[in-house]
């Protein structure tokens, strides 16, 4: 499913909230990021090596409750011993318009890979979440959270 | 994902459980035949524990009208599933018989006959009636009563008591337990304020205060009933802050949570809890969704989605009821319990017929008593109306489109926005529209109709979202309700297009012109979920057209064109 293709009129109804859009919202035209600025931003760091499925847990809500400080919870699995550990996790949005979320590097002090935080989201889209092991194996796991105006429920 | 081996499970099980006792009387009675008290109460009992249910009262007092859909439209994996079943479809689904009393209460077409033969539904005085009978033939030991939400919130009384009304009615019937949504709309102070004073629990595993996390309220609570531990988990509607104003309990996070849910009954199974319910007011396909992946959960009682279905639907060992709304239906449950365990269910989908019941004296008069202050502006005749109206259906009704008739003559606007709530009752042909009609559908924390511009590309943006809130093919990502109402502007719908595909061929009708993308309409409407929404009380701007109008008269409504249903 495309959900993208909403794109910038949608980004200003949204901004301008539950049915009560208003049209003074006009602001500059940001230039938004998209699956390509994400996959070339893993390019530049790893290259062409491909990405596993697994060990990733990511957990962001399905629906932003509010756009602005939506929660998202990082678990990748791993015995974190020197011989085996999590060394970085990196989140990407692919609709904002810097795509970087946040980086995280671990060591095997951390006793384990897990992280928590809160991110800005401008629209409708995907959470990418990449790990490195210490192995040199990358596994990625993708989520898409949906931002709505809201109203209208029952 | 629901797969599909769970699915075929939950169909059949839903079509034996109708074929044998499920049904009850309802199905059974022929044609044409009024069911008494006693038939409505008729129940074989089962094992040692009841389960008594109501849910989306919406401050229902006294009886009324509520018309079920006629369009209820299922996607994904519920697609022509119970219960996006309607009319035909579902009297033959369900064994019903055309012009019974099962009919009248769970099928729309014929409406207005049925409804002049049967008489109005609901009412807590009758439903006291029910629960008190049950818990004398079982034993007040055996019988737990569950509310599932949206209870405080729907009518005049209850906004004007911040809910107290149905507190007070709600306590008086020895409620155990209940869950929320609208509730909510109360602000978060009132809510914890009746929680931690209320006689029955109300509980909430999946509400958390955002800046530790922390649950806001008692996730569940055990109860022993008939020498056995049954464990009530309650879950939220899981979009309260996405479908109603967040600023109202701007410290608390909802969501599903499912693996929250998972401990809880992992938690409750380690205290000896035999039977495990889910009180949840997810909505019936979101909780569809989740029995196939909670696992351990023996009873789902759903709401939000107003369903009332006269048969459970199983997903794997989980069963699940629907119990309509506005009080027309109280579910009985008898369970056995073997060895530890959920051995059997019995179910019975209980029609509240007002004229059929006789209504508790000391309920009567409680409710009397908490009507007492506004009786006399509740009856007041504003108007009268020709036509049915009613509320519920995925595109339109005629009360909201007597609604949005009144933002466009009152508020001088080219188009006319009202929300697809699906609560409010149903008025017939000839009767008058009282202030009681327009605040049942109306009464609201945040009621104030706007008026603004907006360009042709900002509607659509508004359609297509609301849109994706009802038909996203995967129910976690739906919030519930009904899609947005448009007063002077046609649309067509492709319900199954993702995202942004779905509305097209957006119409002025007055002028009959395409709208316009970069043009800016004139545009009120209500219920933003924007705080300091500007503008007066959409009761005033209904009640000023409708004492205008005098009687009121709407023609059938053809502006939205459905496909890929």
């Amino acid at each position: 499913m495309d959900f993208q293709q909403a794109g910038l009129s949608r980004r200003h109804a949204l901004k301008a909230g539950a049915f009560a859009a208003v049209a003074s919202l006009l602001g500059a035209k940001l230039a938004f990021a998209d699956e390509k600025t994400v996959a070339d931003e893993l390019k530049k760091l790893y290259g062409d090596k491909p990405f596993a499925a697994g060990k990733i847990k990511l957990d962001v809500p399905e629906i932003a409750e509010n756009g602005l400080v939506v929660p998202i919870n990082i678990e990748v699995e791993s015995p974190m011993t020197d011989a085996d550990y999590v060394k970085a996790v990196h989140v990407y949005a692919d609709g904002n318009p810097l795509p970087g979320i946040v980086s995280y590097s671990f060591t095997p002090a951390c006793g384990k890979a897990s992280a928590a935080t809160r991110m800005r989201l401008a629209q409708t889209q995907n959470i990418v979440c990449v790990a490195e092991m210490s192995s040199g194996a990358l596994h990625m796991a993708k989520a898409n959270v949906k931002v709505t105006i809201g109203g209208c429920g029952g | 994902m629901i797969s599909r081996r769970d699915f075929l499970q939950a169909t059949s099980a839903a079509a034996a459980i109708t074929l044998a006792s499920g049904l009850g009387p309802l199905g059974r009675v022929a044609a044409q035949q009024r069911l008494s008290q006693a038939d409505i109460l008729r129940f074989d009992p089962l094992g040692t524990v009841t389960l008594l249910y109501v849910t989306d009262i919406h401050a229902q007092l006294v009886p009324l009208h509520f018309r079920e859909p006629s369009i209820n439209l299922g996607v994904g994996e519920a697609k022509g599933q119970p219960p996006h079943l309607t009319d035909a479809e579902f009297r033959e689904h369900f064994k019903i018989a055309t012009g019974s009393a099962g009919a009248f209460a769970l099928t729309s077409d014929d409406f207005t006959t049925l409804a002049r033969q049967y008489g109005r539904m609901g009412g807590l005085d009758r439903i006291a009636t029910l629960v008190k009978a049950i818990r004398a033939e079982r034993g007040d030991d055996k019988v737990l009563l569950l509310d599932g939400g949206d209870t405080w919130q729907g009518s005049w009384s209850s906004l004007q008591t911040k809910g107290q009304d149905m507190v007070d009615v709600m306590s008086a019937l020895k409620t155990d337990a209940m869950v929320g949504h609208w509730e909510f709309t109360l602000g978060a102070e009132r809510v914890k304020e009746i929680a931690e004073s209320a006689s029955f629990a109300f509980l909430a595993q999946n509400i958390r205060d955002k800046e530790w996390n922390e649950p806001v309220f008692k996730p569940r609570k055990v109860f022993e009933k008939g020498g056995v531990k049954i464990a009530v988990i309650g879950q939220a509607l899981p979009r309260t802050a996405i479908a109603n104003p967040r600023w109202m309990f701007p410290d608390w996070e909802f969501g599903i949570r499912e693996e929250e849910i998972q401990k809880q009954v992992e938690e409750a199974r380690a205290e000896g809890a035999a039977i495990v319910v889910l009180l949840s007011h997810d909505g019936f396909d979101v909780d569809r969704k989740l029995a196939a992946r909670v696992k351990g959960l023996d009873i789902i009682l759903t709401a939000h989605t107003h369903d009332a279905m006269p048969g459970v639907v199983r997903v794997g060992n989980t069963a699940l009821v629907a119990s309509g709304s506005h009080g027309k239906f109280l579910s009985r449950l008898d369970i056995a319990v073997k060895d530890g365990k959920v051995a059997d269910i019995r179910f019975k989908l209980m029609p509240v017929f007002s004229e059929a019941i006789t209504p508790d004296t000391e309920m009567a008069a409680l409710v009397r008593k908490l009507r007492e202050p506004f009786a006399a502006d509740l009856a007041r005749e504003i108007g009268r109306t020709e036509s049915l109206l009613y509320r519920r259906g995925n595109f339109n009704g005629t009360f909201d489109d007597l609604i949005c008739d009144a933002m466009l003559s009152q508020r001088d606007a080219e188009i006319a926005l009202s929300p697809g709530f699906r609560w409010g009752g149903t008025l017939l042909p000839g009767e008058p529209i009282t202030w009681e009609a327009i605040t049942n559908a109306t009464a609201i924390t945040y009621p104030n109709c706007y008026r603004m511009e907006m360009t042709g590309a900002q509607l659509k943006e508004i359609l297509e979202d609301v849109a994706d809130n009802i038909f996203h093919p995967d129910p976690y990502f739906q919030g519930g309700g009904d899609m947005v109402r448009i007063g002077g502007m046609g649309y067509a719908i492709d319900i199954g297009k993702p995202m942004g595909g779905r509305i097209s061929g957006l119409t002025h009708l007055k002028s009959g012109k395409p709208i316009d993308a970069s043009r800016k309409y004139v545009v009120a409407g209500w219920a933003s979920v924007n705080e300091g929404t500007q503008g007066p009380p959409i009761w005033d701007v209904v009640r000023d057209h409708v004492a205008h109008t005098k009687t009121v008269s709407i023609t059938p409504n053809d502006a939205v064109k459905v496909t890929g249903a």
